[in-house]
């Protein structure tokens, strides 16, 4: 719990959520895929901390909020080694990784120009082909992308 | 969302597709049946393909359907900035079917989430084209009498030509062997070379459209290779006649080989093919009326064959 509290330690939560453990270059998508800009909560972001694992890693520390966890698995998209760290009384009560649901529903844009969601007004939904290599394919025009490389809404 | 929808050739399980040809060798022998009387299709042509919209209109006559519909979307209010939400909930509203052809891939699967009615895809970008897959294979399955254990090669554009991946897709269940045959700028995408690997189906790539490949062929099924597809336009010029078939190139060739091909033709199956018996490519686009006639039948859930037998 040593490392937990340095890193936690930037803004000291009482009680919310921490996401830890976004690789730095991911880390405004996940912003973006969580929709955090229009929360009114105390929201802290952190980037380029030092990490061991990652060298370079992303914070999110959102005050007061319990993000449902479907909400917040969406991410994994992007930082699949992200993790999830729910706060009470300024102590982690549940720790836990996120995880790829089957299906990514309104966040990733498609990349085929000639695809039908990027010509009508409708939701994107992509099927999680390959989970280990965050591959997904468009439930639509059948074009596959790898995580990273996903063009965020 | 109607569960009887034909979006994509991924959609049939081996029964269904073997139903499928079963019933259109039904059509086959009784192809003026009035078993859509009283019915009407909606046949929307977001883009034109007279080919596709001939076939599939002419199936609904036969089987005493009426037709509403348009072949030029410049006409519709699509061109008025209308959304294919709107335009399919409108004809949802007029008939028990909608056959629908769109520029836009993914359109058709859009298409089946917003109505009740059932959609058949005649075509959505390069996606997919379900009933030219079926008709390929009901060819295949009339002229060898099955469909397992078949050598196949396929001939030309395999980077692009929609038809060819799909027949690969509907295949796999029948243990085929493939020759995939083109240059290199049009070779096999990686992703249909692993989709082989992974379902256990055998291949080789060739750049030469040998007399080995042809001799030992059961199936050639020719495309058409577009000056549009090349980067390399010294490249076209290069390889533009290695990929057209001759008629000479079949005196040894297996007495059950025929000659596929999704037509257009340009160039690449010269004319002194077409008298040869093995040519069947005009046949090929007959058979397209009948499997139509099969597909609109199980989109609607009609039993012709039960109803025949009454
Ligand atoms: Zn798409």
């Amino acid at each position: 719990m040593a490392s937990d509290k340095k890193s936690l330690a930037v803004a000291a939560l009482e009680n919310g959520t921490v996401i830890d453990h976004i690789p730095a270059d991911q880390l405004f998508k996940c912003v973006k895929i969580l929709d955090l800009e229009g929360l009114d909560k105390q929201l802290t972001i952190g980037n380029n901390l030092r990490s061991d694992k990652l060298g370079a890693k992303g914070i999110i520390k959102i005050a007061d909020v319990t993000i449902p966890e479907p909400v917040i698995n969406r991410i994994a998209l992007v930082a699949p080694n992200a993790v999830i760290n729910l706060i009470r009384n300024y102590e982690v009560v549940d720790k836990r990784p996120v995880k790829l649901p089957d299906m990514v529903v309104g966040i990733v844009r498609c990349a085929n120009p000639k695809c039908i969601t990027n010509n009508e007004p409708m939701k994107t939904r992509f099927d999680v082909i390959d989970a280990e290599r965050r591959e997904i394919r468009c439930h639509y025009c059948g074009v596959t992308v790898t995580g990273a490389k996903a063009d965020i809404i | 969302m109607n569960p009887h929808s034909l979006v994509s050739i991924d959609d049939l399980s081996k029964d269904k597709i073997m139903q499928l040809l079963d019933r259109a060798k039904f059509f086959e022998e009784h192809p003026n049946h009035r078993f859509l009387a009283g019915k009407v299709v909606g046949t929307l042509f977001f883009e034109p393909s007279t080919r596709t919209r001939l076939s599939f209109e002419t199936a609904v006559n036969r089987l005493g359907g009426r037709i509403i519909g348009f072949s030029d979307p410049s006409a519709t209010s699509t061109s008025k900035g209308e959304s294919l939400k709107d335009t399919i909930k409108m004809v949802s509203n007029y008939v028990d079917l909608i056959i629908m052809r769109h520029y836009l891939e993914g359109a058709a699967r859009y298409a089946t989430e917003v109505t009740d009615v059932p959609v058949i895809n005649a075509g959505d970008g390069a996606n997919q084209h379900p009933s030219q897959t079926m008709l390929d294979l009901y060819s295949i399955y009339k002229t060898q009498g099955k469909l397992t254990d078949l050598t196949i090669t396929l001939v030309g554009d395999l980077k692009y030509g929609r038809t060819v991946h799909s027949l690969i897709m509907a295949m796999k269940y029948f243990n085929p062997t493939f020759r995939f045959v083109a240059c290199n700028e049009l070779r096999m995408p990686k992703e249909y070379l692993d989709f082989c690997d992974s379902q256990g189906i055998k291949y080789t790539e060739h750049t030469d459209f040998s007399a080995e490949v042809i001799d030992s062929s059961d199936i050639i099924y020719m495309t058409r290779v577009q000056r549009e597809r090349f980067t390399d336009l010294m490249e076209y010029e290069r390889v533009k006649d290695l990929y057209t078939l001759h008629n000479a190139m079949l005196d040894n060739s297996r007495d059950n080989l025929r000659i596929l091909h999704p037509l257009p033709r340009v160039n690449e199956i010269n004319v002194d093919v077409d008298d040869n018996p093995k040519a069947y490519y005009f046949e090929q686009a007959r058979n397209g009326l009948f499997m139509r006639q099969s597909l609109i039948c199980e989109a609607l859930q009609i039993d012709p064959q039960s109803d025949f037998a009454e």
